[in-house]
């Protein structure tokens, strides 16, 4: 049982690395590493949208704030794994590659392709929230006192 | 009565081209892509994905191109386009707690855990144009510190320890949803904060300023404001667990109102919310102050007939496609209906008329 739950840690985990990649990044780093395996639909990418809530003041009720477009997809490879993607945006052909990429991290495969496709992945997202917050740090106030009127 | 009438379709057509040679403009100068109105025009772009209700940078862009700028236009193509998605599903709340924030500052505690960041900001800037600008610039690099560790909380956290603040108690009841049913009264908060989030920022604006000024005064602190990514996860109900299909920016505000107290609750701060897709701090805080406005009922103050305390005159004028449908469609023919308004005129000019003749005559 705590396989399968750390199984669908590590998965939620590499799903959601394959959904904020940029454009184009995954199929660049797939197809850097390997051929592209056989696969057929599932289900062919389509876009859509998805609602997204909020909690009133932060953590009170939920409600509505607004949709957001969405792509998904699904594919089974020709060795049976199923691959699924949900994405942010209307990105067809990076559905596919991160639909790809999720069914071989369940096939032999999955250990190489963790360096070669996740691992850059990884690091591009961090660099870049490192990048934003590095300058967000530079526009923090230091007070200083000028005058204290006490006396 | 409508009379169904042929006739105008060469015009039509020949205004539609003109239309986009007048959109194209001279065309010696560069044409604007996509990406450069998604890049550079970014607050305009956020304007439209918040009023249009839909988180898509490059379908803002491009409905600012093809509505040559005119945001409310492009706010209607977005609109229009989003009636054509399948809904895939619905997210979890957003948790802006764990935001990674670009802006956080807070007007009522001076030094708070994480700091008060300032962001890429137009405040403490002079309001000169800069000439610069207009010259083909290079823009040097933006000054750059070792990122801060640790979450940054919400301010109210800390007010919430004493019991000086009201709690915003958490829950899971499903929120109402006008994109799904008509908007009615009463509308409960979750339906008021959708509506308001989609508002016009102008109106929201001036309803927000209106409290300010003494209608239905409360005067607000922004306890916080923040601006920044969070992640979007939603539930995949075919792998049985969520996942994060990837960030949105969005801003929100946070009032402390003054609060005398009522019957039922002790003298306490308030609060007021405002959240709204992409970097918009003065629609976020014009939300908040009329979200705080509107809870006048639940926190037992009086009506004093301020336009920002009624719900149905604030919710239903807000929407500024709704608005533009309504006003806009009286330019459209209308022939008919004043051929019957002539005739009455006539008639009654013809009676009105006769009857002088006749005193007159006596």
């Amino acid at each position: 049982m705590e396989d399968t739950l750390d199984e669908r840690r590590s998965r939620k985990a590499w799903m959601s690395v394959l959904a904020k990649a940029p454009e184009g990044r995954v199929a660049e780093l797939l197809d850097a590493s390997m051929a592209r395996p056989e696969f057929d639909w599932l289900r062919a990418p389509e876009i859509g949208s998805t609602m997204v809530r909020a909690r009133t003041g932060a953590t009170g009720a939920p409600f509505n704030l607004g949709e957001m477009t969405i792509t998904r997809c699904a594919l089974v490879l020709s060795s049976g794994e199923v691959g699924h993607a949900y994405i942010k945006g209307r990105r067809k052909a990076d559905a596919e590659a991160a639909a790809l990429v999720d069914a071989l991290m369940q096939s032999p495969l999955a250990e190489s392709l963790r360096k070669s496709v996740l691992v850059p992945l990884e690091a591009d997202l961090a660099a870049a929230k490192a990048a934003r917050a590095g300058k967000a740090a530079a526009t923090k106030v230091d007070f200083f006192t000028l005058v204290r009127g006490d006396d | 009565m409508y009379v169904a009438v042929k006739g105008g379709e060469r015009a039509i057509e020949n205004a539609h081209a003109w239309l986009a040679e007048e959109r194209r403009g001279d065309s010696n100068i560069a044409e604007l892509s996509v990406a450069q109105i998604r890049e550079q025009m970014k607050l305009a772009v956020d304007r439209v994905m918040a009023e249009g209700s839909l988180y898509d940078p490059d379908l803002a862009a491009l409905a600012i191109k093809q509505s040559r700028g005119d945001l409310i236009e492009a706010i209607f193509l977005i609109r229009a386009y989003r009636t054509t998605l399948p809904r895939f599903g619905t997210s979890k709340p957003i948790d802006t707690g764990a935001m990674a924030c670009d802006r956080r500052i807070s007007a009522t505690f001076k030094d708070l855990p994480g700091g008060q960041v300032l962001g890429p900001t137009f405040d403490y800037t002079h309001r000169l144009l800069d000439f610069k600008l207009a010259a083909d610039g290079e823009v040097p690099e933006a000054a750059s510190r070792p990122p801060m560790s640790g979450e940054v909380p919400h301010v109210t956290e800390f007010l919430n320890r004493e019991g000086l603040i009201e709690e915003a108690q958490p829950e899971d009841t499903p929120p109402p949803d006008l994109t799904r049913e008509p908007l009615e009264m009463p509308a409960n908060r979750a339906l008021r904060l959708q509506a308001l989030t989609r508002s016009d920022e102008g109106f929201t604006l001036g309803l927000a300023y209106s409290t300010q000024r003494g209608y239905a005064r409360n005067h607000a602190f922004v306890g916080e404001l923040r601006i920044g990514t969070v992640s979007v996860e939603m539930d995949i109900p075919e792998l049985g667990f969520s996942v994060e299909i990837g960030e949105v920016t969005v801003t929100e505000c946070e009032t402390v109102n003054q609060f005398k107290g009522s019957k039922t609750e002790p003298p306490q701060f308030t609060r007021g919310y405002g959240l709204v897709f992409g970097q918009s701090e003065r629609k976020a805080i014009s939300m908040a102050l009329v979200d705080r406005a509107l809870r006048w009922e639940e926190l037992g103050e009086d009506n004093v007939g301020a336009p920002a305390q009624d719900t149905e005159f604030v919710l239903y004028h807000a929407d500024n496609i709704q608005a533009t449908g309504f006003l806009e469609h009286i330019k459209l023919p209308h022939y008919v209906d004043f051929q019957s308004e002539l005739e009455l005129v006539r008639k009654l000019r013809r009676e009105a008329g006769v009857s002088q003749m006749q005193e007159a005559a006596e």
